[in-house]
Order: structure tokens, then C-alpha cells, then sequence
């Protein structure tokens, strides 16, 4: 099977490490890479979505899993599709969306693997109504250290260990997953401001439970009074008689544009203070103060930034981190703190979310609790960030929080136990399941996990 | 591994009490590291450099190495990587020499030679192996401005370091793309004792501004840095007078 060796990073482009890239056509073929693997071990990943090092294993094996993308089969009446894990969502999106089903959980990108988002259990803007991706899975098949593959059914240990496991307890090879009936492919979408922090916060608490999407855009170079000012889109999927007559001739067709791709070089600084204070500025001016009812695209909706491929060069070549924590309610302080810190500290982020999360999910190292979570990214150039995210994380830990993991690309390892109370299972389970240490990647042997 | 910010969490330092490296390492442990291997002949200084970095929280070995053993380098390195990896590998041996006297005694001006450019060489080239093979990590190397170009007063260190600092480059050039980076450090003036009692050159610099340097290196994966930063342009204008006039300077 064709492999090279190649320099790989994640979607933060920071911290390259080589691996040999094995791209396995069959399933036969992945159990021969997993059993060949060297002693640095390997770990697959699928369309390199996470921001830091989770699908990168230095010196050692990566499994593209991209080329096992086929759609096995679908129940149109029952709402389930079993597929193979290097599947892209933007392709379940393409094939379900006609059938009136959608993908049950999407982040704020198309371009993830099944495997990866049961690998790093991703949410999306429904969670305080559905939960985190795994919840949504009703089996996956699981192909582990020794080369077995195995049925995993969910409630059992194997399956929470790999919900959020990160790819550490073998390679997901498919997965069936329950899907949501919608109508129409559009979104009926609630739009307004929110003057700062306080006034967003009560917003989401207040009318959360209306809606089905919900996420807030949060202006961190706001200070003063405006602190934490916002734009809130909340939304469902629109009834088809919310349709135009002309869209309604077509109610389920998926359409997605592109623009033309990031250069791939760009001069590193063009993200400062001013260009993106500047930017805030315009997008929470051009925000409509009070908006109910707008028709929006899913990708308009959901994936604004697939919109522009490549985007994550616009960084330049120093790359970019993204920071996503979690605190639980009645710790409004913490967050309410760290907000004023970074506004404070001017770090030129135009791409934070604030977000309010429901019931946790049962992955062991799953990220959602209920609460607050603020995702942001930052330029990995600015000066002093490392230990300014070290002090965060020394307030989220001190809340209960915890960082997700995969956005990390720089947790003190100390720190990691105290965020994810489970730390222990996962590692029994991992050294029973797999004593060699064959699924090892540059975050496992970063964070010890 | 190294974070985003290309922060090592395990350093080994060849040349164990150089206190230029001593005052990057005391920066990476403040950071990041918490695995250091001093490398070098075994002496009281080394043990004392140890004990030092321990109080600030690291675990610190000590490993025998001597610049001047080529054969044994392959051994003593290779046990340190055979116990994990190592994010980082500094090195920072090297000797000043006396110019003066080496002038008048080849074997002396052989050894400052042999220690800063063939044991660099070779130990250099174990390292390299050794990272390639687990697919990451930064190896820094403490080159000097005194390689940019040779001056009369310190020739036989300045063409050492030269040899040094053309070897290092080309050895990044070889490991691009490899997961391994390698880093150029070219200070100045460093008031260390290795230059106690020298007549301070303009611009001179000290060991916690080069810990600074490396690890703003690091974060950018650069793959030169002068310190200070200014010494890029003044070396540049020095690299292009004429002999007749760069001879006659008083630098």
C-alpha cells in the first residue's frame, strides 16, 4: 500500500514532526499497517482537522484513513447510515441531505472524518440539545493493537474509552450513526447583538432552550464596557413552508461554493491588533441588531470558513493555536475573568465563540460539561502567548474546567489529571488493550496519556 | 515533545557547563522541560551545574562526553537517546583558545579546532541521526559571529567556528523536511568566563539575552539567530569591505 514519509502538522500548523503516511485502500490493509507498525507506533487520522498534534506521530506511522470513504448503506426510513470512518462529513451532507436526513452533530467545518469526530468527540452548536458526535453512534467497528477488529457497542468501556480517546484505542474502521430528519436544507436563523459580556451571558441562559443551534460570536478586543460584546445566530432547520416558492421546488438541495484558496505564502503579521480590531469592529457593526426568521444555507450557517480553503494560512508560517475551555455553571467568574484577561491583554482573535453546553457526554476523555466554553485562536507568534495560556489554564483547572484536547497543541502535562478525572481508566484500559503502545501520537507522548 | 511553541520537554546539553547553555536551559525548565542530560567531561562544575538545574525542578543526569573522543560519542549519545526522546539537543562546547599562544603552538590551536569543529562534527551528526529517526526535535547550535568572518586578532576560533556554522547549516539543509530543525545561533561579545579579561567588543551581550534568542528561535523554527539581532546587519556590512580595509580595522 503506497506510504511515504512526509512533515506533518495539524490544522494550527505549529510543531511539525515526519511520520511515514500509510494509506490503507482496505481493511485488510489497516490491519496489516497496525500489525507492521514500528516500535514509535502509529496513529491514524483523517482529514487533519485538529488543531495541535493529535494525528501526527513523530518518527512512526500515520494512517491516512481518507481512502476508506465508502457509504455502506442507509436507512432512509429508520434515519442511520453505516459508513466507513475516512467518510467526511461534507460527503454524508452530499448523500443525506436529498434523502431529508442530516448529520446528527456538525462543527463549525464539514471537512471532518467520521473516525475523527468519534475520536475527538466533537460538538457542535446543538449541544445542549443533542449532546456531543458519539452519542449519536449506535455501533463502530474497531480495529485494535492485536490486529482484531471488534464490534464496540456503546455503554461498554471500550466504546466510552474511544469516544474522545483521540485515537488511542485503535483505528475506527466504520461506524453507524443515527441521523436528524429535516424538511428542508435550509436554516431559519435568529440573529442579534449583545452589548457585553453579562448581556450575552444571560441571553443564551434565558433563551437557549428555544432553539435548536445556538453560538455566539464574542468580540475579545472589545474593552470597557463593551467587553465581551457579541453577535448571537441561533437557529433550526427551516419547515418548508418558511421556503420561498422558488426554493421550494427544491427543498433538500445541498449547494456549497468555494472561494479561491489561501495563498500559501502570507506575510506573518497580517492578524495584528488593528487588522483584526478592525474587523470586529465591522462584523459586529454589520451584525443586525435584532434579526428573526433569515434563510440561510447550511454552509452559510454552519461552516462559514469552509467557505475559503486553506484558510488556516492566513496565520503565516508561524501557524496559529486555538484555545477551548470549559468551566461549569456557577463559575460565570472564571469565565467572566478570563475574558477581561484576554481582552486586556489585546490578543488579536476574531474567530471566538462562546457557547453554552449541555448534559456531559460518557467518553472518558469526552471535552463537553455543562457550561461555558470559549474557543479562540491566536497567532502562535505573539509575544509571551505560552505562558499567558498556561495561566489560563491554571484558572480553568482551579474551576473545574478543562481544555479540549483536540485544539492542544501546548497543556502543561501536569495539569492534564486534574481536567479529566477519568485520566486513570483510560490508561488501564490503554495498557490492557494495547501494552506495546501501538497507537501513539505526538499529544499522547506530549501529554503522557 | 515540543508545544506550538516549539518549547522542549527534554533537553540534552553537550557541553554541560558552558554557561551560555546553562542559561537557556534554566529558561527551557522555567518553560517547558523537565528532562535535562548535561554532556561532559566529569568534573566537579558539571555536577555543581547539575545540582543547580535540580533546585529549579528538573530531572537532571549527567552523561560522560568528551568533544575530543570522536569514537566514544556514538556510545555515550546513544545511551541518552536509547531513555526517551529528546526534544532538544543543544550544543555548546567549544574553546576560546589562546590566539596568541596557539600561533606558536600548532597542537594547541589543533585541540581548539578539534573541539569546536570535528567534535561538533561528529556529535552533531550522531544527534541528527538519532532525531531523524524519532521524526522531531530541534538541534541548536552555539556557532559565533567570530565564524562570519575570520579576524587576525582570533583566526584559528573564528575559522573553528566558521567550519562549525557552514557544517550546521548544511545540516539543516540536509534534515528539511525530516521533522528535525536545526538552529544557527551566532552571538557576539557573550561576558562569560570565557571571555573574562577579553577587551569587550561593541555590542557585546549576555548569557540570558542568548536564552531569550533561542527561545524566540524556537517558537519562530528559525534557522539563524544573531544576538544581539543587530549584529545581522553589522556582520553583514563587515562580510562585504575590502581586505585592505576590514584588515586594518580595529575590531
Amino acid at each position: 500500500m503506497p506510504a511515504d514519509t512526509v512533515s506533518v502538522t495539524g490544522w494550527g500548523r505549529t510543531a511539525p514532526s515526519a511520520a511515514r503516511l500509510v494509506r490503507p485502500r482496505t481493511f485488510e490493509e489497516a490491519a496489516l499497517a497496525v500489525r507492521g507498525c514500528g516500535a514509535r507506533g502509529g496513529i491514524a487520522r483523517g482529514l487533519g482537522r485538529a488543531y495541535g498534534d493529535a494525528a501526527q506521530n513523530a518518527g512512526g506511522e500515520v494512517f491516512d484513513m481518507t481512502g476508506l470513504d465508502r457509504i455502506h448503506a442507509i436507512d432512509a426510513d429508520g434515519g442511520t447510515v453505516l459508513c466507513d470512518a475516512g467518510v467526511s462529513l461534507h460527503r454524508l451532507m452530499e448523500v443525506l441531505l436529498p434523502l431529508g436526513w442530516f448529520v446528527p452533530v456538525t462543527p463549525g467545518t464539514r471537512y471532518v472524518t467520521v473516525g475523527g469526530a468519534i475520536g475527538a468527540d466533537i460538538h457542535g452548536k446543538n449541544h445542549h440539545v443533542s449532546g456531543s458526535f458519539s452519542r449519536h453512534v449506535l455501533s463502530l467497528e474497531l480495529l485494535t493493537a492485536d490486529g482484531q477488529v471488534r464490534t464496540v457497542a456503546p455503554g461498554t468501556p471500550l466504546f466510552e474509552a474511544t469516544a474522545g480517546g483521540m485515537g488511542l484505542t485503535g483505528v475506527i474502521l466504520t461506524a453507524t450513526v443515527r441521523l436528524q430528519p429535516v424538511r428542508t436544507s435550509w436554516m431559519s436563523v435568529d440573529t442579534e447583538r449583545a452589548s457585553d459580556l453579562d448581556d450575552l451571558m444571560a441571553r443564551l441562559a434565558d433563551t437557549d432552550h428555544r432553539y435548536r443551534y445556538s453560538v455566539a460570536w464574542i468580540d475579545l478586543l472589545a474593552r470597557g464596557r463593551a467587553t465581551g460584546r457579541a453577535v448571537l445566530t441561533r437557529g433550526d432547520h427551516a419547515p418548508l413552508d418558511a421556503l420561498p416558492r422558488s426554493a421550494r421546488r427544491e427543498p433538500l438541495s445541498f449547494r456549497t461554493s468555494r472561494l479561491p484558496a489561501a495563498p500559501s505564502f502570507v506575510p506573518e503579521g497580517l492578524l495584528s491588533r488593528t487588522t483584526v480590531g478592525l474587523f470586529n469592529e465591522l462584523w459586529f457593526r454589520k451584525a443586525p441588531r435584532s434579526r428573526t426568521g433569515q434563510l440561510q444555507r447550511i454552509p452559510a450557517f454552519f461552516h462559514p470558513l469552509d467557505g475559503v480553503p486553506h484558510w488556516n494560512r492566513i496565520y503565516g508560517r508561524g501557524g496559529f493555536v486555538q484555545y477551548q475551555f470549559v468551566v461549569g455553571h456557577g463559575r460565570e467568574d472564571t469565565l467572566r475573568r478570563i475574558v477581561r484577561r484576554i481582552s486586556q491583554r489585546r490578543c488579536p482573535s476574531f474567530l471566538a465563540v462562546l457557547k453554552r453546553f449541555g448534559d456531559a457526554d460518557p467518553g472518558w476523555l469526552s471535552f463537553p460539561v455543562p457550561g461555558w466554553t470559549l474557543a479562540l485562536d491566536i497567532p502562535a507568534s505573539l509575544p509571551g502567548l505560552g505562558a499567558f495560556l498556561d495561566e489560563l489554564d491554571e484558572e480553568v483547572a482551579a474551576a473545574g474546567g478543562r481544555v479540549y484536547l483536540a485544539k492542544d497543541s501546548r497543556l502543561r502535562p501536569e495539569l492534564l489529571a486534574a481536567m479529566y478525572p477519568r485520566l486513570d481508566d483510560f490508561r488501564a484500559l490503554r495498557a490492557e488493550l494495547d501494552p506495546r503502545g501501538v497507537f501513539t501520537s505526538d499529544l499522547s507522548r506530549r501529554l503522557r496519556l | 515533545m515540543k508545544d506550538a511553541f516549539g518549547l522542549p520537554q527534554s533537553l540534552l546539553v553537550l557541553g554541560g557547563t558552558s554557561e551560555i547553555a546553562l542559561a537557556v536551559t534554566r529558561r527551557l525548565i522555567a518553560r517547558r522541560t523537565r528532562t535535562v542530560w548535561l554532556a561532559g567531561r566529569p568534573s566537579p562544575g558539571l555536577d555543581e551545574a547539575a545540582g543547580q538545574l535540580r533546585a529549579l525542578g528538573a530531572e537532571v543526569h549527567t552523561v560522560d562526553f568528551d568533544a575530543l573522543d570522536p569514537a566514544g560519542h556514538e556510545d555515550a549519545l546513544g545511551k541518552v537517546f536509547a531513555e526517551g526522546d529528546v526534544d532538544m539537543v543543544l550544543l555548546a562546547f567549544g574553546t576560546l583558545g589562546d590566539q596568541a599562544r596557539d600561533e606558536r603552538d600548532p597542537r594547541a590551536a589543533v585541540r581548539v579546532a578539534q573541539t569546536n569543529y570535528t567534535g561538533a562534527v561528529s556529535a552533531g551528526l550522531v544527534c541528527a541521526g538519532a532525531l531523524q529517526a524519532q521524526g522531531h526535535g530541534s538541534l541548536v547550535v552555539l556557532s559565533s559571529v567570530a565564524g562570519e568572518r575570520a579576524r587576525r586578532a582570533n583566526f584559528i576560533y573564528g575559522s573553528s567556528k566558521a567550519g562549525l556554522d557552514a557544517f550546521a547549516q548544511g545540516l539543516g539543509d540536509a534534515l528539511y523536511g525530516t521533522g528535525v530543525h536545526v538552529m544557527v545561533v551566532r552571538p557576539g561579545f557573550v561576558r562569560t568566563r570565557m571571555t573574562a579579561g577579553l577587551p569587550e567588543a561593541p555590542l557585546a551581550t549576555t548569557p540570558e539575552a542568548v536564552a531569550t534568542a533561542v527561545e524566540l528561535g524556537l517558537r519562530r523554527r528559525s534557522e539563524t539567530v544573531w544576538v544581539p539581532g543587530a549584529l545581522r546587519v553589522v556582520m553583514s556590512a563587515l562580510r562585504h569591505l575590502p581586505r585592505g580595509v576590514f584588515r586594518r580595522l580595529p575590531v
